[in-house]
């Protein structure tokens, strides 16, 4: 990765949060809390894009190891609570624990995955997103079962004034971690690593020849995404204030690969789409059902079911139609408005030409891994 | 030792179902090269028509009957309308589109009937029957073992006896060939998924009355099992998938009796691993070359 993608990536970064910055003092608390929670599942999107799809490993565990995050953000923070520590950089230490914690489990689980392809892979993940929340119950004494733990957060800072509301101070928080999450992912795909990875994905054997170590490759992207659902889980456990395995069904990681899927696979961009949408679609949902059916007992079975039925219906309407999701579409169209400006502008430089047509490269397929 | 027989028997009735879900996933696997996730949602469908059936007739046998003839039609929906224009994407697309499957369904399942567990009786009667004072098995069990092994002769006789079953394997096997030769492949393809999704509903209808009652996710569990079995098995091999179905039955009846009915999924967790440790193409498969 050359220096001037380094410098671009952090002005972007910080050209984002500044943006951010200044829009959590325009929403009120609820929308704060909604970009909280965008930002929070794009720490574990953008984890988990980078591994099915520039790796090329799905991983339908991504929500049991935001899971492994949240849990050890609630038990490290409630022992902050019980010693009565009262300084913010505590929370930072939760957080930390919690990717260190995840990307354990990551890397067990990575090795485990780096010697399977396909199905089996899919498979093995979908039986530890499924099996992980039951520690919760198995493990009853430390993890309190169905009912789950609460988690305890430190109000704003008081140097932020009194009235500064919590949510705020969540979104905050969460933006700066999803910001830092992209800038280490966008570095880390864009430099040497990235065309490992992207190497093993589209042939594994090629890679090989070509001096790659396939599977230390693997286990490093799983135990990359490990980190970022960690710290994804983790935030979310912040904001919530709570953690149960119900938080962290399988549906959650269902969700999860549908954000990555639609957003468009392997691109952070569209992680950053998928992340919105999980967040603005259900509440759309409800709010439509709410304005347009009035029996409360039609209402209660629509919540929650029919954005789901939606979520079902994107994921295979836009695996079918439109494989490379919205990011995918998005740089359709801006070849097209960049191919009709440069034929224009060959035109007007040389009107005789017969071929002035600058063809966009025909490739883009890159996006959808061929594992 | 009163404990182990119970445990066992119960273990086998239980791994006779995941046998026959592992096999419909089995019956896929080697037509198309996907495994179907969305194998349990659809046989959760079957289960909730075949309740609705039920209830507006009175009868179970209806609503059985109900089950396999929309076990039938919707593995047939689903493989026209969906699985057919992923066929020849990557097989992560066909996975994808599966759990779309998933998601949709269980949506839709959740707006028509709510998400509440609902009662779904069993034919027979589930209490145990005692041989000397030992309590045995019970007669919904030996239910259980009837319609799987009924279901096995059947699958075994259509691929070994007939005609179609003839095409349907040589569909799976070598299709270019298959269809120089007159065989409508695509034909046979759509036949598969409808078989399969039938024998899911089979399994499904067994396994519903055993557990918490109907649910849209009631089946989630077990697709885990049954997919631990089809691995166990190789995916590839329908004995494979009948062998794997029984120890995966085996062993969640001991750790669920022994230890701890909540350590069950992790019980299936260890067991894969351990399976796709040893072998990564699962127990019963052959070696085959990984094309560069």
């Amino acid at each position: 990765m050359s220096r001037s993608t380094l410098l671009r990536h952090l002005v972007v970064t910080v050209a984002c949060g500044v943006l951010l910055f200044g829009l959590t003092y325009a929403l009120d608390p609820f929308r704060d809390y909604q970009l909280a929670t965008a930002a929070a599942y794009l720490c574990a999107t953008a984890g988990l894009t980078l591994l099915a799809g520039q790796s090329g490993q799905l991983s339908l565990g991504q929500g049991a190891l935001m899971a492994v995050g949240g849990y050890t953000v609630a038990l490290v923070q409630n022992q902050f609570g019980a010693h009565n520590v009262t300084t913010q950089w505590a929370l930072l230490g939760s957080l930390v624990a919690a990717i260190c914690v995840a990307s354990v489990a990551g890397a067990v689980i990575g090795v485990a995955a780096a010697r399977l392809r396909g199905p089996y892979l899919a498979g093995l993940t979908l039986v530890v997103a499924v099996a992980v929340p039951s520690i919760g119950t198995l493990w009853h004494s430390l993890l309190h079962g169905d009912q789950g733990l609460s988690v305890y957060l430190l109000p704003a800072p008081a140097s932020l004034g009194e009235t500064f509301p919590l949510e705020r101070w969540q979104a905050w928080l969460a933006v700066i971690a999803a910001l830092l999450t992209m800038l280490a992912l966008g570095n880390l795909s864009s430099g040497r690593f990235g065309r490992t990875m992207r190497a093993v994905r589209d042939d594994e054997i090629a890679a090989k020849l070509a001096g790659i170590n396939v599977a230390g490759t693997q286990v490093t992207a799983f135990v990359v995404s490990a980190a970022c659902a960690g710290l994804g889980g983790g935030m979310l456990a912040v904001l919530a204030q709570s953690v149960s395995p119900g938080a962290y069904a399988f549906t959650l990681s269902l969700n999860l690969l549908l954000a990555v899927v639609v957003g468009g696979l392997g691109s952070l961009t569209g992680a950053v789409w998928g992340s919105v949408l999980l967040v603005l679609l259900p509440w759309l949902a409800d709010d439509l059902t709410n304005s347009l059916i009035h029996s409360p007992a039609a209402q209660q079975r629509l919540a929650g079911n029919l954005s789901l039925a939606i979520f079902g219906l994107l994921l295979v309407i836009v695996m079918i139609a439109a494989p490379g999701g919205i990011q995918g579409l998005l740089n359709r169209a801006g070849r097209r408005v960049r191919g009709r400006r440069e034929r224009v502008a060959a035109y007007r430089a040389e009107p005789s030409a017969p071929d002035a047509q600058p063809h966009a490269p025909a490739a883009s397929r890159t996006s959808i891994p061929n594992p | 030792m009163d404990r182990f027989v119970f445990l066992t028997v119960y273990g086998l009735s239980r791994g006779a179902i995941y046998a026959a879900f592992a096999l419909a996933l089995v019956l896929i696997f080697r037509a198309t090269r996907v495994v179907n996730f969305a194998q349990g949602v659809l046989a959760v469908v079957s289960a909730y028509l075949a309740y609705s059936v039920s209830g507006a007739t009175g009868s179970y046998w209806l609503g059985f009957g109900a089950a396999l003839v929309s076990g039938l039609v919707l593995g047939a929906v689903v493989e026209r309308v969906v699985m057919r224009r992923v066929e020849h994407a990557p097989p992560l697309n066909a996975v994808i589109v599966a759990l779309g499957l998933v998601l949709l369904t269980q949506g839709i399942l959740g707006m028509i009937y709510g998400n509440q567990y609902r009662a779904f009786p069993a034919p027979f009667s589930t209490v145990a029957m005692t041989v000397h004072g030992v309590p045995l098995m019970t007669r919904y069990d030996l239910f259980v073992f009837g319609t799987v092994l009924v279901l096995m002769l059947a699958l075994a006789v259509l691929f070994t006896r007939t005609a179609t079953g003839l095409r349907m394997r040589a569909a799976a096997f070598a299709p270019q060939v298959s269809r120089l030769l007159g065989v409508n492949v695509g034909r046979m393809l759509t036949l598969g998924w409808a078989l399969a999704a039938l024998v899911g509903a089979v399994a499904g209808m067994l396994i519903i009355p055993t557990g918490l009652g109907l649910h849209p996710t009631a089946m989630d569990l077990v697709f885990v099992s049954s997919f631990t079995a089809a691995v166990v098995g190789g995916l590839d091999s329908p004995i494979g998938a009948v062998v794997g179905g029984l120890v995966v039955g085996l062993v969640l009846s001991y750790v669920g009796g022994y230890l701890n009915s909540a350590s069950t999924p992790l019980a299936v967790l260890a067991l894969l691993v351990v399976v796709l440790l040893a072998r990564p193409g699962g127990l019963f498969s052959a070696s085959t070359a990984r094309r560069v």
